[in-house]
């Protein structure tokens, strides 16, 4: 079957998931970002032209402000002219189907769209339905997949770690609820890091998830032992309801990211984060404001990465 | 009209015959198999030379869609298309809008069946009002007016007791009850197999217990009721042994398989396609196994289309969002065909499993040739490729998981109560 994601030359069409995209994508997007960095921190002006003339149409069926504001950054400093659309409480409320909605979007020219929708698999139809010289970047769909925070996530790392073949690396939380787990895993296994683990009670793992190559751990301490990545998940408040746990207290006591925890990791590790946290829910104030916390770093990069991801698909070199 | 149908094979998996035999059809029936009866003239004469003549399909699970989701489907448009599917009986469920819960409801639409000429319509009774699970049903006046079982389609029974009662007052008079085996709650917003496709696309899931825990329920309150149990669209390798290990204690239950589960599997879903949003869900490769040595052994008595048309709009969706169904009584006789060739079975065997055992889990008498019975036939030719078009079927229903298939086997003439509705 076709992957979706490439064009007949095996070249990023749209960015929809890190599942099934070659690690050479992944590492050109990497390069690509540092690129953007050194833009960023080494110069007055923080805009370069490369997207001067095209329009970006950030489509948010699911509200978010820091995934938008990043996306939104990211386009006006490659000079894209950005239209913020929150859909949520607008077309699809009044009855508007998902692809009359492109399909309007679409005839007021759009050259890029960046689409968060809260069910899977819905930015996979949009990039199946709209004409080929658009691009699709998803910014979250559902539970299935959020590349380019996957992305940022990897950047992060390298940018500490240096090198992936040697990392042994926990994720931690809800992971049957997140999209960022499962395009992190991807992501990981792909750039080559031996290890992945998956640490959390059986309520918030998905039943196969030892089938997306990780090792599943239930015990915190264990989970954590001599991990160079601590990758926490954020928890939302509405799995209380659903019986998937018995409340916030419980969980921060047996999952929650202490000092005390985050010593049985190495102690050159990193602790990251894809925000908004909880503190006090999976994570320690201690640790997220600690020196190991690489939490606002990642913000910084996750702009960089988006340009990055934008300006490839532009094709703009 | 009497009809000479001349050169064919006849395969009548009831009769145990495959063989080079012409069928005279005289009065609506079978006259004759291999010699013309006395005095017979023949009105009509059908070639059927390098064609298989078969008893017409029978498929207890075809939704016509009417009443009330004309939008999705009419009576005309699905008729057309049983007709070129070869089926000349069907059993439509009753999740109709308004259900089929009222005598009146299964008269009019026998009525309007009737009077298309087309497929013989066997409606399956709500068993509770409006399919709520909570009163029972009018089940000697709906079958009195032509229900042939009683079921609650997709709306599954939460309050066992209700079902016990519902089994109890069906088992008074004999009458046969059809269910979906799931639990509500563990099925809850579920949209896939809870197996590594649900997992690596972050689908809301329906694990094989919910299947289990239902049929585990379903088959104690059969055994203490005495009803006539069918498992309607069993779906897993737990719940096929189930099954098996209920028919060897002696239990009076059976069981049918949907085609797309004897073909298809979670991976089919691709990336996303919701023509594969089916309920219940596809499963995995060994689930899939498992129904097709289900078929083999006879632990599983028919396969049926499961024929459910969505509009298109309906499947235009994330998968999630999408409506569960496909189309499928024109891609009955080719998928039971490829799975034939596919395990070695003989076309007798297979065709066994859409006419002559569906026929029996109806009770009616239909499914097969002999002499005297109704001349419902199926004219197919068994070389015949065609590739699935969605456009070019007949159903208003679109949406196929086998969309762009190459098909083996088309059928060619179908012919209900003697009068030849269909050909090509």
């Amino acid at each position: 079957m076709k992957n979706p994601q490439l064009n007949k030359n095996g070249e990023l069409q749209h960015l929809l998931t890190t599942d099934g995209l070659p690690a050479s994508i992944l590492r050109h997007l990497l390069d690509r970002a540092t690129e953007f960095v050194n833009v960023a921190e080494g110069r007055e002006i923080k805009k370069v032209p490369l997207l001067h003339g095209k329009s970006v149409f950030n489509i948010f069926f699911e509200n978010s402000t820091r995934t938008r504001t990043t996306f939104e950054i990211a386009a006006k400093r490659l000079s894209a002219d950005v239209v913020n659309l929150n859909i949520g409480s607008s077309s699809t409320s009044k009855g508007e189907t998902l692809l009359d909605t492109v399909d309007n979007l679409c005839a007021m020219h759009a050259d890029m769209f960046v689409v968060r929708h809260s069910s899977s698999g819905a930015v996979h139809l949009i990039a199946q339905h709209v004409a080929p010289e658009i691009h699709v970047i998803n910014a979250g769909d559902g539970r299935h997949a959020h590349p380019t925070q996957a992305l940022l996530d990897m950047f992060t790392i390298r940018h500490y770690k240096k090198e992936f073949h040697n990392l042994r690396v926990a994720i931690v939380g809800d992971v049957l609820h997140s999209r960022v787990a499962r395009s992190q895993i991807h992501a990981l296994t792909t750039l080559g890091v031996p290890e992945v683990r998956v640490v959390a009670p059986k309520t918030l793992l998905p039943t196969h998830v030892e089938k997306l190559g990780v090792q599943v751990y239930h015990d915190m301490k264990q989970g954590l032992k001599d991990v160079d990545v601590v990758m926490m998940l954020r928890l939302q408040n509405e799995r209380m309801q659903g019986a998937l746990l018995p409340s916030a207290q419980e969980y921060f006591k047996y999952y929650g990211l202490t000092q005390e925890r985050l010593a049985e990791a190495r102690s050159d590790a990193i602790v990251m984060h894809p925000g908004p946290m909880n503190r006090g829910v999976e994570i320690d104030s201690s640790v997220a404001d600690g020196t190991q916390s690489v939490i606002l770093p990642q913000v910084t990069f996750g702009i960089a990465v988006r340009m990055a991801v934008m300006s490839t698909l532009a094709g703009a070199k | 009209m009497n009809i000479h149908i001349k050169n064919g094979r006849l395969i009548d998996p009831r009769n145990g015959i495959d063989a080079q035999l012409d069928v005279f059809i005289a009065d609506k029936h079978v006259a004759g198999i291999g010699k013309a009866p006395q005095g017979f003239v023949a009105g009509q004469v059908i070639d059927a030379g390098g064609l298989i003549v078969i008893p017409g399909l029978v498929d207890v699970a075809a939704r016509l869609r009417e009443p009330g989701y004309e939008y999705k489907a009419t009576l005309e448009s699905e008729m057309d298309a049983a007709m070129a599917g070869g089926v000349t009986s069907l059993a439509c469920p009753p999740d109709t809008d308004p259900p089929l819960d009222e005598p009146g409801l299964v008269e009019m639409l026998k009525h309007r069946a009737r009077s298309l000429n087309q497929a013989r319509v066997f409606p399956v009774g709500a068993l509770t009002y409006g399919l709520k699970g909570e009163e029972l049903t009018e089940m000697i006046e709906l079958t009195e007016a032509g229900c042939k079982a009683f079921s609650q389609a997709d709306a599954l029974l939460t309050d066992t007791r209700v079902l016990m009662r519902a089994m109890q007052y069906a088992a008074t008079f004999g009458y046969r009850v059809w269910l979906r085996p799931q639990d509500a709650f563990l099925a809850k917003d579920g949209v896939a197999h809870d197996g590594e496709v649900a997992t690596r696309f972050g689908l809301p899931a329906i694990p094989v217990v919910a299947e289990t825990i239902a049929l585990s329920t379903m088959l104690q309150l059969a055994r203490e009721t005495g009803v006539k149990l069918h498992v309607c669209r069993i779906s897993s390798a737990e719940g096929v042994e189930m099954v098996r290990v209920a028919k060897s204690q002696g239990l009076a239950v059976t069981c049918d398989v949907s085609m797309n589960h004897v073909h298809l599997t979670e991976m089919d879903i691709g990336f996303f396609d919701s023509n594969c949003h089916l309920m219940p869900p596809l499963r995995s490769l060994r689930d899939k196994a498992a129904l097709r040595q289900g078929l083999l052994d006879g632990t599983i008595d028919a396969i049926c289309s499961n024929h459910s048309p969505v509009d298109e709009d309906a499947k235009l969706l994330p998968f999630a969002e999408a409506e569960a169904g496909a189309t499928g009584m024109e891609l009955l006789l080719p998928l039971v065909l490829k799975w034939a060739e596919e395990d070695k079975v003989s076309l007798s065997d297979a065709l066994a499993r859409v006419t002559t055992n569906p026929a029996q889990l109806l009770g009616v008498k239909v499914g097969h040739l002999s002499v005297g019975a109704h001349a419902d036939v199926c004219i197919f030719d068994p070389a015949a490729a065609w590739k699935v078009e969605p456009s070019a079927l007949k159903s208003q229903g679109k949406n196929t998981p086998f969309n762009g298939y190459t098909m083996q086997g088309r059928v060619r003439h179908s012919i209900v109560e003697g009068h030849l509705a269909y050909s090509i």
